[in-house]
């Protein structure tokens, strides 16, 4: 009961705090420093539309990298974490259904397609890896639900994610002998704005990322699946 | 219209706040986490946005040559992005921690879990 009491406590500081920030807070009616800056210069130097890409991509293309590099670590945990659950193979399971298992056929090969489609359009709408590489994720995740005991090949799944890391930091350390720095994009020709093929490398990075970051989810949701109980 | 979503997003980190600190469970706690984190995006989205502007996306809507009066702060959308992936990742370990300590001890119940009191 005193606990409860000490959280209820806290949680009032909490709210009076974000009451305060709530009322004072008056959106801005012209774009701060750096985001002018991101707005007026993107699409001059770096051809992309898609302004959050650029900056994910190339103005903070390190930290990108850094954050794809702390997804495949959390991949990797969770693997050394889970590994010593043994897959009992022989048990039994209830059938899923054929619902499940044929609309997993029919849906399974579309969601991968859109998974694609959104990480190579992900310099000219909304989306992009991250959402792209999620969106595969899902398929495997599809799959694992149809049927819980399918085995993905966790060689493959690294041999894709491994490659996928080694060409992005190539395409950056491309950047610093043919463009101005690390993970610039301009080491392709810009192209005009609003095409497929343009904005440099962000297309060809991004695609690389979705290729990752689908991997490593991938792999996580196949770690998490092949745990048993002791 | 900002506002809501700012309230909205306090909102939900009371909540996950509230259900981390009175359940003892550990997957609730887990939820819980994940709700706090839901809110943290919403509130950071929320205060990029600004009245009457368009996404940052370029095309024949916004053109490039007046981006700077149409469209909203961009930064705090690529700040979310990541902090959702990071999300993702902190999830999956939290729940790979769980199910250790459940296999060790039988047990996700925190108030069970003695081994490091004194």
């Amino acid at each position: 009961m005193v606990k409860r009491l000490v959280a209820l406590a806290l949680l009032a500081v909490f709210g009076l705090v974000f009451a305060t920030l709530l009322t004072g807070y008056a959106p801005d009616a012209e774009l701060n420093q750096t985001a002018r800056y991101y707005a007026e210069r993107t699409a001059a130097d770096l051809g992309a539309a898609n302004i959050v890409t650029a900056i994910i991509v190339t103005y903070r293309g390190l930290d990108t990298l850094g954050e794809v590099t702390v997804l495949f670590l959390a991949a990797a945990i969770v693997g050394l974490v889970l590994a010593e659950g043994a897959h009992d193979r022989s048990r039994m399971r209830p059938p899923v259904g054929e619902l499940l298992t044929t609309g997993t056929r029919f849906l399974v090969p579309m969601i991968l397609l859109l998974g694609a489609y959104v990480f190579v359009n992900g310099h000219l709408t909304p989306g992009g890896g991250f959402q792209g590489g999620a969106i595969i994720a899902s398929a495997v995740l599809l799959m694992l639900l149809a049927d819980p005991l399918r085995h993905f090949s966790h060689r493959l799944i690294s041999a894709i994610e491994s490659l996928a890391g080694i060409l992005y930091v190539a395409i950056g350390i491309a950047g610093l002998f043919l463009a101005g720095g690390f993970l610039d994009n301009r080491i392709l020709p810009l192209g005009n704005l609003g095409e497929l093929a343009s904005a440099g490398a962000i297309p060809l990075i991004y695609s690389l990322i979705g290729l990752k970051v689908g991997a490593e989810f991938s792999s996580m949701l196949a770690s998490l699946s092949e745990t048993e109980e002791p | 219209m900002v506002h809501v979503v700012m309230a909205t997003g306090f909102l939900l980190i009371l909540i996950g706040f509230y259900g981390a600190l009175t359940h003892r469970n550990l997957l609730r706690m887990i939820v819980a986490f994940t709700v706090a984190d839901t809110g943290v995006n919403v509130v950071i989205v929320s205060v990029g946005h600004m009245r009457g502007r368009s996404a940052p996306i370029l095309d024949r809507a916004v053109a490039a040559a007046d981006a700077v009066q149409r469209i909203i702060d961009p930064v705090p959308q690529a700040l979310v992005l990541t902090a959702i992936v990071i999300g993702v990742g902190v999830t999956a370990l939290m729940l790979a921690y769980a199910w250790r300590i459940y296999r060790q001890h039988r047990t996700l119940d925190i108030a069970r879990l003695t081994a490091l009191k004194g």
